[in-house]
């Protein structure tokens, strides 16, 4: 890196602002997954302006530039593959604008999911999307994930939220797509940028719209003794027409280890629980409930309950939005997947997971947005030892190659980043690549943003950019 | 051997001389803003109407993709119109799990006929447009038109999983897939909703679908003035009812709506007060649900001092409700020259829809306005003659239409104009930000221009 870049970024931002020692930056290597690349530089704008003008630099001296909010990303997006500058939008986190009255919120890339919600329920509104991660990740790494959460199965994920976005692409130019209240003629361009993984653009103000409470809200806990019994009930939930808030199941195993860590009342003898939620007016939670109870019961649950107050609810959500952390205590490392597939072909899925686990010799733990049909297996494996790296790599591929081949997707809202995208082609084919490809290099023609992500490196886009070492090294080696 | 002629014999040499059609009458029937096409094709595969796209590119032809034809006249005028490819030959249901509410379709289903095949199921897919008797599913897509669900379901943006098309180099292409979550690759298919056929033939759409509701019901409030109605329908929004629709007509749009009414039923037409503003409210849910809707609406018609209300039982909503969800297509009819705005502002309060209204009388020209889903204003400005005085009118009109709008840091289009009025007023608007945006989208998926050129905003 040249010296005169710090310089000048030192002079543009204030020492206090740019980190270039190596102790600092090793900080910077690791997201959420299981990837690793450092950058050279790492630089915490304040303002849009600061933004471009970083970008701007970086141009002149040919750098890569790669956004990152919290680094709780899952896929790697976060990463500087080419080295670089790493923009940390940390301290770009004030919410700008508060529009009770129309249910808008304007806000910078850096601020906290959770956040949001903890400014306006006291107006008796929040914001929908909520990733497991919602006290850390940030709407930044939200836009660029299109994140979900348990309860987009009735809110709708990220994308659904977001009515406007201001950007600033890689050569500097500050660019506002949608508008305040949304539905702009022309393009769906938030429709683009939301989900685009930071490789077109990076965000920097975000008009996000904010969601009413439900008048009623009823949490069942419904408890099984074999899997396949849990997975028949979210099917025939779905086939029925039953839109609960949110439908997430955990196996037996995972449970266990939940419990240990945080005691939310999860019985530590069953095969799988699903933890269902129904929101909306009395006389319809009422009836929902029943309904899945009712269904539940059908498919031999051992038994139905149903939380009595909120203290009650919310230590069921502890437990389960804390179940990455619980697992993470029981082997030095664990791969997180996210793969989707049809809802109906659940019960078959879940049987292929543990054949490939056992296969490979892993337990696979199973914690996941069961409403939506999006998996998370999570291989536990030990990284110091080479060939377990390798096996839960080679596991991951062929569970995800199954969620394919039964009609499903790579991701569901953990990105491709750089962790998938040697898998993309099991999906896309070259005219599909060719397209995305444009539509990439409309935005960001260098690949000077983000490179190496959600193309297979053999289908363009940064692979120049590409630092040989930083590729696919266990992050934990 | 014209022009048009040798167009049609080549396209035959393509795909046989039963998919072209190049008779004079027909090509009519293609004709956008009075451009007529040199030949119409129906390609009966996604293979193709990719022939096709690669032989315009080729000849440097320009095409316009085309479903049951009811919403050509949004947008601009095409600067160039060679080819219609109409898209209704592609009308299977490709995959349909009912198990997993998704469903992949052709192109050109038609809506109607894709209802009753979901219905079998308990299915639906909410995409309630006007035409919707011959609309297909990827011309209400690409058209963007509004449906009157949108407020329980969304736009389509929100239900769109997936797509196939063709893109302007004449590849076959696909986003999306066909689960109801996924972020894997650039959602590319939404780009496509409202692009009114100007990025790619659309030929495969993938939704999430819905399931019908148990019960469905109406309730319909009039108030002496605006006012009134705002505040009711500032109340509903406050204590967030999950309502399928909400409407609010001036007394002039309850007039015009009493009258379409009167075609289909008469006597439920004689409820509307063309004296009032009325506010029409649908809902669905359970059984249980439904009343308790009806109830807290009666009550709160009450505590806003509304001058009248009832209760509708389902039929009377589901009347009211096709008479609204067609309002595109009697309103642009409505009068000889009638200029019908989609207008979008961050806050519709009062003030706003007063000064739209004050427009039409400053101008001395009848109008109509309607509130849809408590955030989507269509506002009619009705001329009675169609000669130049009115047009002088009508554009001075819009321009000033346009700038409340923008004042109001929203947005206006018109989606009717008579046509001599678009040579002078540009339907989408003043030039917006992200225009140079939109036309880097445009370039990479169509780079020659040879779909829909001239239609889009911006001249895209
Ligand atoms: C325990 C745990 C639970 C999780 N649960 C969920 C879940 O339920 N649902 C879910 O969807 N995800 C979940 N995640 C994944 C992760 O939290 C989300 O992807 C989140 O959106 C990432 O936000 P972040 O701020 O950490 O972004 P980062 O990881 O820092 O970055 C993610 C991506 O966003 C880009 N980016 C960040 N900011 C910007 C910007 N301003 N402009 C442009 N690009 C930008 C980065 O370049 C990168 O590609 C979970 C992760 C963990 C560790």
């Amino acid at each position: 890196m040249p010296a005169s870049l710090l310089r000048e970024l030192n002079s543009l931002l204030g020492s206090s602002n740019v980190l270039h020692k190596n102790e600092d930056l090793v900080l910077y290597e690791y997201d959420g997954s299981v990837e690793k690349a450092r950058p050279d530089l790492v630089v915490f704008p304040h303002t849009t302006e600061d933004v471009s003008r970083i970008v701007k630099l970086a141009a002149k001296y040919n750098v890569p530039v790669v956004g990152r909010g919290s680094g709780t990303g899952l896929s790697g997006g976060a990463l500087a593959r080419g080295g670089g500058i790493l923009i940390v939008f940390a301290r770009m986190n004030r919410i700008l604008e508060l529009d009770l009255e129309n249910a808008r919120a304007v806000v910078q890339p850096g601020v906290v999911n959770l956040d949001i919600t903890r400014a306006v329920e006291h107006a008796g509104l929040y914001f929908a999307p909520d990733p497991s991660s919602q006290k850390s990740c940030t709407i930044g790494g939200n836009v660029a994930e299109n994140a979900g959460g348990p309860h987009t199965l009735a809110y709708g994920v990220t994308v659904n939220h977001v009515t406007a976005l201001e950007l600033v692409l890689p050569d500097g130019e500050i660019v506002r797509v949608g508008s305040k209240h949304g539905d702009t003629p022309g393009y769906d361009l938030c429709g683009l940028f939301v989900g685009s993984e930071g490789t077109l653009a990076l965000v920097t103000e975000i008009t996000v719209k904010l969601t009413r409470k439900a008048e009623a809200v009823k949490t069942l806990l419904a408890i099984f003794d074999a899997v396949d019994d849990a997975s028949n009930t979210v099917a025939e939930i779905t086939a029925r027409g039953i839109t609960p808030a949110a439908c997430e199941m955990v196996d037996g195993w995972t449970l266990c280890a939940i419990e240990d860590y945080i005691h939310a009342g999860f019985p530590r003898d069953s095969a799988a629980i699903l933890l269902i939620e129904v929101e909306g007016l009395r006389e319809a939670v009422e009836a929902q409930a029943a309904a899945v109870e009712d269904v539940c019961r059908t498919h031999h649950a051992r038994e139905v309950r149903i939380a009595k107050d909120d203290c009650e609810r919310d230590l069921l959500w502890k437990g389960r939005k804390n179940a990455f952390g619980a697992l993470g205590r029981l082997a030095p490392s664990s791969y997180v997947l996210d793969g989707v597939i049809p809802r109906s072909k659940l019960p078959q899925a879940l049987q292929q997971i543990s054949q490939i686990g056992k296969k490979y010799g892993f337990s696979i733990g199973n914690i996941f947005h069961a409403g939506d049909g999006n998996l998370h297996p999570i291989v536990l494996y030990d990284p110091r030892d080479p060939r377990q790296f390798e096996n839960a790599i080679a596991a991951s591929h062929e569970i995800l190659s199954y969620c394919v081949e039964l009609g499903g997707a790579l991701t569901g809202e953990h990105g491709v980043g750089m962790e998938k995208n040697e898998l993309m082609p099991l999906l896309f084919s070259d005219a599909d690549f060719d397209l995305m490809r444009r539509v990439h290099d409309a935005c960001n023609p260098d690949s000077s943003l983000n490179p190496g992500k959600i193309f297979p490196l053999s289908k363009g886009c940064g692979e120049i950019r590409v630092r040989k070492q930083a590729e696919t090294l266990p992050a934990h080696v | 051997m014209t022009a048009t002629a040798n167009l049609a014999t080549r396209l035959e040499g393509i795909l046989g001389a039963h998919r072209v059609v190049a008779a004079e009458a027909e090509l009519r029937e293609y004709a956008i803003d009075g451009m007529v096409p040199g030949a119409i094709v129906h390609p009966a595969s996604a293979q193709e109407a990719a022939e096709i796209v690669r032989f315009a590119i080729t000849e440097k032809l320009a095409i316009v993709a085309t479903g049951s034809r009811s919403k050509l006249d949004l947008g601009m005028p095409p600067a160039r119109y060679d080819i219609a490819l109409d898209m209704t030959g592609l009308h299977e249901i490709a995959h349909f799990d009912p198990g997993d509410l998704t469903l992949s379709v052709d192109a050109g289903m038609p809506l109607r006929h894709l209802a009753n095949v979901l219905s079998e199921k308990g299915q639906f897919l909410p995409l309630a447009v006007p035409c919707y008797e011959t609309s297909t599913v990827a011309g209400a897509l690409a058209s963007g038109i509004d449906s009157t669900l949108r407020k329980q379901y969304g736009t389509a943006r929100d239900f769109l999983i997936g797509a196939e098309f063709v893109d302007g180099q004449g590849a076959p292409c696909k986003s999306g897939g066909r689960v109801v979550k996924n972020v894997t690759g650039y959602d590319l298919h939404k780009l496509l909703v409202g692009s009114l056929g100007t990025l790619a033939v659309i030929t495969r759409l993938n939704f999430r679908t819905f399931t019908l509701p148990q019960a469905r019901g109406g309730h319909l409030a009039c108030f002496s003035n605006l006012e009134g109605a705002s505040s009711y329908c500032d109340a509903i929004e406050k204590c967030g009812l999950p309502l399928a629709n909400l409407e609010t007509l001036s007394p002039e749009m309850v007039a015009l709506t009493a009258a379409a009414l009167r075609e289909t039923n008469a006597e439920f037409a004689g409820h509307l007060d063309p004296a009032k503003w009325c506010v029409c409210a649908s809902f669905e849910g359970s059984e249980a649900v439904v009343p308790r809707i009806a109830r807290d609406l009666q009550k709160l018609a009450s505590e806003t001092a509304a001058a009248d209300s009832e209760i509708l039982d389902a039929a009377s909503d589901a009347h009211l409700g096709s008479v609204s969800r067609e309002a595109f297509d009697w309103l642009r009819w409505a009068s000889p020259s009638a200029a019908l705005f989609r207008i979008v502002l961050p806050q519709s309060k009062p003030g706003d829809l007063a000064a739209l209204l004050c427009v039409a009388q400053e101008s001395s020209l009848r109008s109509a306005l309607l509130v849809r889903a408590a955030a989507i204003i269509y506002f009619v400005l009705l001329a009675e003659t169609e000669d130049e005085s009115a047009l002088h009118t009508l554009e001075n009109a819009a321009a000033g239409v346009f700038f409340l709008a923008g004042a109001g840091q929203g947005h206006a289009t018109l989606l009717h104009a008579p046509l001599k009025l678009k040579s002078r007023v540009n339907v989408w608007g003043p030039k917006r930000a992200d225009l140079g945006m939109m036309q880097r989208v445009k370039h990479s998926f169509d780079p020659q221009s040879i779909f829909a050129p001239g239609r889009f905003v911006g001249g895209i």
